[in-house]
């Protein structure tokens, strides 16, 4: 009894579930269910649809390159069984789980996180360069902090005369 | 004819039958067609043709009958005889005969009847000629129909005649009915024969096959012979008889000592002796059967007596070969079928005996010379005295015994099987010869699977060692994640600045909106001059605003913009207003100030024709007919009552926010 992986969402398949489609030329496709199976029939390329780990993986979304998954590997020569060895392997399996599993969401946070510092940087670049839409560059003579002038509609002289006139 | 096998003969079919084939393929192989309108050659070829081909099927027929059955003189005397003995030699070469002479007879008819053919002048007597000559043919057969219902006979049978090959090596058993020879025979060969308690059972010659010293004899059992003048036997006797006669074989008599067949000892001896001319120069071996009832011993004295008379004949027939006199032992011997005892030294005893006179007269011929020339057998010549025996390692020679000793006290797996209750009750341990470091660990289960991964998939003999790794540079990674942590909480931007970058984008969306206005407008519209400001955009309070905003102080540029905008001699005078009234309806152009004694005197509505400076209509006259023509336009449509600007439109079909997008539950067939 094996895991395998399916084809097209590279989803755990457990024994009992799935189907596997083998084409003309011996190669063998297992699927986990029958979503990825039509999307298969339909000749999707599971590296453009964008819920598959293939497309994760593809566009940097998911951790691509590790040491940890180099412990799990297919070996087809079986070895001898040794009781203390089978337990530590069991162990070892679980902590190499935690170890990816951690690595994985810092992965993840890491490209979330990256957006801040550019957004710092180009927040930064944009005040420095179009403060004039909001402050004159004479305004900063008299006053050099980033304080946004307010709005001074001064009455002149010319229409405090024509104000009479008005009335 | 050499394989003596008869069944490959065809079929002979039966006289009408015969008659019925030949006329339907007349009829259907050649033409059917013909008008007496044709050509007088033409018919006569039409009807000549139908003629021969009769004839020459009827040949055909009847010729591969006569080839087909053997000729009794020119096959082995063997067959010969025996067909004579089943079926009459005379009648069967007279069936072949009338055969032979209705062939001829057709082949007379048609050569008549096509040469009258020849001189046929109409359709109809050129048909009528062919229908006597068909006819004649016909009749032939017929009356040779008999010959060939004999026939058919003979060929069924023949076909079940058992393959005898007369050359090669065989043994003939024969004896008085009821004596055992055919229980003989199913001892030793595959043979299947009857065996029955009543006589004459076997009723024709049967061959089985045995093998001895890696050659194969044939056995042939014969039907059981009576005591009687020759004259007065019956076929089936007449079969065996034959089959004595010609066949060169080890002849088998068989006694019945115990008398159960039926017959005396003594009947049995009085038959050996009148059949013993027929045992020339074959090697008898008389078999005295039936021991389980009557051992040898026990018998009376003068069948003792005649036993050893018979005995003395056979004897002859092994003096005659080989010139081994005191050779006694295959001469008379004893056997039971029923308890298989003494049955195979008999089969034994007998092929030895025609081995070595086979071999005898092959040595005498001449041909065996040729064979002796071909190979020679060289023995090397010894050098010294010493005995050179086979030399076989100790280890092998021990090997061997303990192979033999193991191969009985073995205990195997169906042993403990059966032991322990069975197939169904007991399932084999197939872990109990597993090869581990540690015995104990021979019934461990391990898992296969576990959380999602296969466990076979990381077993690895360092996996201690680089798991050690593994935890090693996890420490190292969450060290530099910490102080990672610490760097990027620096930059954060002062709430002023924040405010600051949303004045500016908020700007900026701004400019962009009302850049996007322009462009589209300037497409449909013509474009304003800006003194044509109808919707007073462009005033000083609003530059002033704006400057301010900007911080700086728009006192100076108004007033620039206003001392420019009024004209030379509002400067000089800066304090005439009071005379403005007057003077501005007539003198000044100017829009603003127009527009401020407006303001003052009339309300802002105007009457429809009146120009608009800010519109881009030439005088008012343009502007009454554009509006004349835009409501021209409409008028139609809203007449008709069609669809029209004031109509409810619905200007996206799609909207994104209703087509697009995930729904947390449920599905998204229906938008």
């Amino acid at each position: 009894m094996r895991i395998e992986k399916c084809w097209f969402c590279s989803s755990t398949i457990y024994p009992g579930h799935g189907i596997q489609f083998v084409r003309n030329d011996a190669k063998i496709f297992r699927f986990c269910r029958s979503k990825c199976h039509k999307n298969f029939k339909m000749k999707r390329n599971p590296r453009k649809v964008k819920w598959t780990k293939a497309y994760r993986r593809l566009h940097g979304k998911d951790m691509t390159q590790d040491s940890t998954f180099e412990f799990e590997r297919k070996r087809n020569r079986p070895e001898r069984y040794d009781r203390n060895l089978t337990e530590n392997t069991l162990k070892a399996i679980k902590t190499i789980d935690k170890v990816r599993s951690r690595r994985e969401a810092k992965h993840i946070e890491t490209r979330k996180k990256g957006k801040k510092a550019q957004l710092m940087r180009e927040a930064v670049k944009e005040l420095e360069q179009s403060i004039n839409l909001v402050k004159a560059p004479g305004a900063f003579k008299e006053d050099n902090s980033l304080t946004l002038p307010k709005i001074k509609v001064k009455v002149s002289q010319t229409q405090a005369e024509n104000q009479p006139m008005e009335e | 004819m050499v394989q003596y096998n008869f069944k490959n003969i065809t079929v002979v079919p039966n006289g009408k039958d015969f008659i019925d084939i030949i006329l339907s393929r007349t009829q259907r192989q050649t033409p059917t067609v013909v008008h007496k309108g044709y050509a007088i050659s033409r018919l006569r070829q039409f009807y000549m043709r139908k003629v021969k081909y009769t004839q020459t099927n009827y040949y055909d027929k009847l010729s591969t009958i006569i080839d087909e059955f053997p000729r009794l003189d020119d096959i082995h005397p063997f067959y010969g005889d025996l067909l004579h003995v089943l079926y009459n030699k005379d009648h069967y070469k007279l069936a072949l005969g009338q055969i032979n002479t209705a062939r001829n007879l057709i082949s007379k008819i048609a050569k008549d009847y096509v040469r009258l053919l020849k001189y046929g002048d109409s359709l109809y007597r050129c048909k009528c000629l062919k229908v006597a000559a068909l006819g004649r043919m016909c009749t032939v057969i017929k009356r040779v129909a008999p010959s060939l219902a004999y026939l058919e006979q003979i060929r069924q049978h023949m076909a079940r005649l058992p393959s005898i090959d007369p050359n090669t090596r065989t043994i003939l058993i024969c004896g008085y009915p009821n004596v055992g020879k055919s229980s003989f025979i199913n001892k030793i060969t595959r043979a299947d024969v009857d065996v029955q308690p009543y006589a004459f059972t076997t009723k024709s010659l049967f061959v089985g096959h045995t093998d001895y010293k890696y050659l194969r004899y044939q056995v042939i059992d014969t039907p059981g012979i009576l005591d009687r003048p020759f004259e007065d036997r019956n076929i089936i006797e007449m079969c065996s008889i034959t089959a004595l006669a010609h066949l060169r074989a080890a002849v088998l008599f068989f006694l019945d000592i115990s008398g159960s067949c039926g017959y005396t000892i003594a009947q049995q001896a009085a038959l050996f002796h009148s059949i013993k001319s027929l045992f020339m120069n074959k090697p008898l071996t008389i078999v005295c059967n039936k021991t389980d009832l009557q051992p040898l011993e026990g018998i009376s004295e003068e069948d003792m007596k005649l036993v050893m008379e018979m005995k003395a004949e056979a004897m002859k027939t092994v003096i005659g070969q080989g010139g081994e006199p005191t050779d006694d032992q295959g001469v008379l011997l004893t056997m039971s079928t029923l308890t298989e005892d003494g049955v195979i030294a008999v089969k034994n005893a007998a092929c030895e005996r025609l081995l070595d006179q086979r071999v005898e007269i092959k040595m005498k011929s001449k041909k065996i010379n040729d064979c002796l020339n071909r190979f020679h057998v060289a023995i090397p010549k010894p050098r010294d005295q010493k005995e050179r025996p086979p030399c076989i390692p100790q280890a092998v020679l021990e090997a061997k015994a303990k192979q033999a000793a193991e191969k009985e006290k073995r205990k195997t797996e169906k042993d403990l099987e059966n032991e322990n209750g069975g197939a169904g009750v007991y399932s084999a341990s197939l872990k109990k010869n597993y090869i581990l470091a540690n015995d104990e660990w021979k019934e461990d289960v391990l898992p296969e699977i576990l959380d999602g991964h296969n466990v076979y998939d990381f077993i690895d003999p360092d996996i201690l060692q680089r798991l050690e790794e593994l935890e090693q540079e996890e420490g190292l990674r969450q060290a530099e994640e910490v102080d990672d942590d610490f760097e990027m909480d620096g930059k954060e931007l002062t709430p002023e600045e924040q405010q600051a970058l949303a004045e500016i984008r908020k700007k900026k969306s701004l400019l962009i909106q009302q850049h996007r206005i322009k462009k589209s407008t300037a497409e449909s519209r013509p474009i304003v001059p800006r003194k044509f400001d109808k919707d007073k955009q462009f005033t000083t309070r609003r530059m002033g605003r704006q400057l301010s905003a900007l911080g700086l102080d728009p006192s100076k540029a108004i007033d620039r913009a206003r001392s420019r905008s009024r004209g030379r001699k509002r400067e000089r005078s800066p304090d005439n207003d009071g005379g403005d009234a007057m003077d501005m309806d007539v003198d000044t152009p100017n829009k603003r100030l127009r527009m401020r004694s407006r303001s003052r005197s009339r309300s802002v509505s105007r009457p429809p024709g009146e120009l608009v400076p800010g519109e881009g209509f030439k005088d008012s006259a343009q502007k009454v007919k554009a509006q004349k023509l835009a409501k021209k336009s409409s008028k139609k449509r809203n007449k008709d009552a069609r669809r029209g600007e004031a109509d409810r439109v619905i200007p996206t079909l799609k909207p994104k926010h209703l087509f697009s997008g995930k729904r947390s539950s449920g599905k998204t067939d229906r938008r």
